[in-house]
């Protein structure tokens, strides 16, 4: 589904991404860890298109077509979601109306009509029961005022909704007590099929007791040192972050 | 000859179309005298310091249209809160058109200025409140010597008005540039309510522009609420002079919405003459091109315990400039005012000019008074939130302008009027989608 070959990316002339390889297929779980300043979420934003990064080189293939020049919502037709890290807040804009109009203009771009209101209202109830969001929920203001597990919670509400190919989740834990941790995980865990692919970018293993990773990465100055399954996870939490670095100094 | 030379000689003309014998000939010929000291103000005088009349002043107007001129319906329903019932005065060309207009005198006066000048019944009204609060500025002074035709409510004390009252000018284009100068005169008494929407169209390009005063008049415990639509087309300019005067207790609004014209200009004074009295003015304006708004507003705290609330949206895109001079006034005996003023901007080009000037006088000492005022850009952050969920750029900017804007429009009261406020801010932003924020 998605092919990274021969990652850049600069910031202000500044290269964080040093050539990040990446295979991700349909069905899969992909874990990125490592260090902070590893560039983990540099790879999240310049997957999703952020204009302020600056790709020098290589290719990000989504299905056979390099999406690397696309805007940002070019991508999110085409299927990629990226759960932020920070989720903006947009005082005046309902999270019903957000969903909505990034819906309908998914669909457009698709050449398909709007939703029927009927079918986004009953999509919109299914959706929230999964992430135990209740409906005053939906009316407030887009992540205004939303303590940090609600802003994650309304992240994989909102995955749910846009039913994307490929979910990026930018540390997707942090902020998140015990009981939203499982909420959100039980969300992604179900969203999960054989057709769409998630990519977790998180420091720690916790995370990764819900979502079982195919494949575990190790990110480290801007480049993937170490690929294993699950128990890499494992071994980091257990060792640090140390141990990586020395074998890849050595 | 220029503008004002011409204005000057044709008073005499105008004077003797008009009863010469009036009681408010002496509150004309008077008027015309100050105009004629004054003239038409330049960036020299201070409340005009960043909107310059040159460009507007230039056309030949004329003063006196000769033609009678009818317009269907159907041509201009677009114009008119049509899915609701509502009064209507509608001028054409300056002209009362009975055909568009649907007054009443069924317990309430909604009628015609050019009536309430000239016949008795209304005798007592007009010399207790006609000019008694507009200034003695060279426009406002300009409008009161041709003062004539314009809209006259007076609703008498403990009705609500159901319906909303429309004040329309449509101008033709049948003389080549046209000077407008309607006069209203609004008097609500006693525990009445009343909505009024007030709005100038230009139905072609030849150059229009309107001076109008309007002087309402809240009575103890009224409420007035008012809403100005103005989205006249590249050619019209308008100079309002809204006076307010409040008694106790009364609630009065003003909500201004600016999306078009080539200059407009809002003069809005409110002063509160009792105690324990709101006022609001509030106002989006959303302009581009080589457009040009400005908010002229002052709040006259007179007496105690009293309220003000104002709250100022912009958006300027391209080459477009907006002004707020806000001017907030306590006077010495006007203890425990509240006095809130807000005025944001938003600038979307690199040569969109906003000049933001809040003036605060003070001479109570236990008053709480606050204002604030911010010019930005949009949230970049937010852009691209909203571009990753898939929202196009254009779409995601307009829906952040949309919102930026929404406290204003939430305080509208007509539902109606809201969704056609809605739809005209989408047209304006250049987008087609719902916003049922």
């Amino acid at each position: 589904m998605l092919k990274i070959k021969n990652l850049h990316a600069n910031i202000d002339g500044k290269s964080i991404l040093k050539g990040i390889n990446l295979e991700i297929k349909a069905g899969e779980v992909h874990a990125i860890m490592g260090p902070n300043g590893a560039g983990k979420s540099t790879l999240a934003s310049v997957i999703a298109g952020k204009e302020e990064y600056e790709v020098t080189e290589g290719e990000i293939v989504l299905e056979n077509e390099d999406i690397a020049e696309l805007a940002p919502e070019e991508r999110a037709h085409k299927g990629v979601f990226l759960s932020f890290q920070y989720p903006v807040e947009i005082p005046g804009v309902s999270v019903t109306n957000f969903i909505k109009t990034a819906i309908n203009e998914t669909r457009k771009a698709k050449g398909l009509e709007d939703m029927p209101a009927n079918v986004m209202l009953k999509m919109i109830k299914e959706k929230a029961a999964l992430l135990e969001i209740d409906r005053k929920f939906l009316s407030r203001s887009l992540n205004e005022g939303f303590s940090g597990g609600e802003k994650k919670r309304n992240e994989i509400f909102q995955l749910a909704m846009l039913e994307p190919k490929l979910a990026i989740l930018d540390e997707t834990d942090s902020g998140l007590d015990i009981d939203a941790l499982r909420i959100v995980s039980n969300g992604v865990n179900k969203l999960k099929s054989k057709d769409n692919a998630v990519v977790v970018i998180t420091h720690y293993q916790r995370l990764l007791d819900y979502i079982v990773p195919d494949f575990v990465h190790v990110l480290h100055d801007g480049k993937i040192v170490k690929t294993g399954d699950a128990s890499l996870a494992l071994e980091l939490e257990a060792k640090g972050y140390d141990w990586i670095k020395g074998e890849v100094n050595a | 000859m220029d503008l004002k030379d011409k204005l000057v000689n044709s008073f005499l003309v105008f004077e003797n179309q008009v009863d010469i014998d009036s009681n408010i000939h002496d509150i004309r010929t008077e008027a015309i005298k100050n105009f004629e000291t004054k003239g038409f103000p330049t960036k020299k005088d201070e409340d005009w310091k960043y909107t310059s009349l040159k460009s507007v002043l230039k056309h030949d107007y004329s003063v006196f249209p000769k033609h009678e001129n009818a317009i269907e319906y159907s041509d201009v329903k677009k114009y008119f809160l049509h899915d609701i019932d509502t009064y209507k005065i509608v001028f054409i060309d300056g002209k009362y058109s009975s055909h568009l207009s649907q007054t009443t005198h069924d317990g309430i006066d909604v009628c015609l200025m050019s009536s309430a000048l000239t016949k008795p019944k209304y005798k007592i009204i007009v010399d207790n409140y006609f000019n008694k609060i507009a200034e003695k500025s060279s426009v406002a002074s300009l409008n009161t010597a041709f003062s004539k035709e314009g809209a006259y409510i007076h609703i008498p004390k403990n009705k609500v008005v159901a319906r909303p009252i429309e004040i329309i000018h449509f101008s033709t284009g049948n003389e080549a540039a046209l000077l407008l100068q309607p006069r209203n005169l609004i008097v609500v008494d006693e525990n009445s309510h009343v909505q009024i929407i007030e709005r100038h169209q230009s139905l072609t390009e030849n150059p229009v522009l309107t001076n109008s005063v309007t002087e309402i008049f809240a009575n103890k415990r009224a409420i007035v609420d008012y809403y100005k639509v103005q989205n006249d087309n590249q050619k019209a300019s308008l100079i309002d002079n809204t006076f307010v005067d409040q008694k106790r207790e009364s609630l009065a609004s003003v909500h201004t919405f600016s999306f078009g014209g080539k200059l407009t200009r809002n003069n809005l004074n409110f002063y509160q003459n009792g105690e324990h009295l709101d006022s609001t003015m509030k106002g989006i304006t959303i302009i581009g091109d080589k457009q040009h708004v400005d908010h002229n507003t002052l709040v006259h705290h007179i007496e105690p315990n009293c309220e003000s609330h104002q709250d100022y949206k912009g958006i300027f895109n391209d080459n477009s400039t907006g002004v707020f001079n806000g001017k907030v006034l306590v006077e010495k005996d006007a203890q425990k005012t509240n006095a809130f003023q807000s005025n944001n901007n938003i600038l979307t080009s690199d040569k969109a000019t906003i000049n933001s000037k809040p003036q605060l006088e003070i001479f109570a000492d236990d008053v709480k008074c606050s204002h604030g005022c911010t010019i930005g850009q949009l949230d970049e952050s937010a852009l691209f939130y909203m571009k990753q969920r898939g929202i196009p750029e254009k779409e995601a900017k307009a829906l952040l302008m949309y919102a930026f804007s929404n406290n204003v429009l939430s305080s509208v009261k007509i539902p109606e009027l809201k969704q056609r406020i809605t739809k005209l801010i989408a047209n304006k932003l250049g987008v087609n989608i719902g916003f049922d924020l």
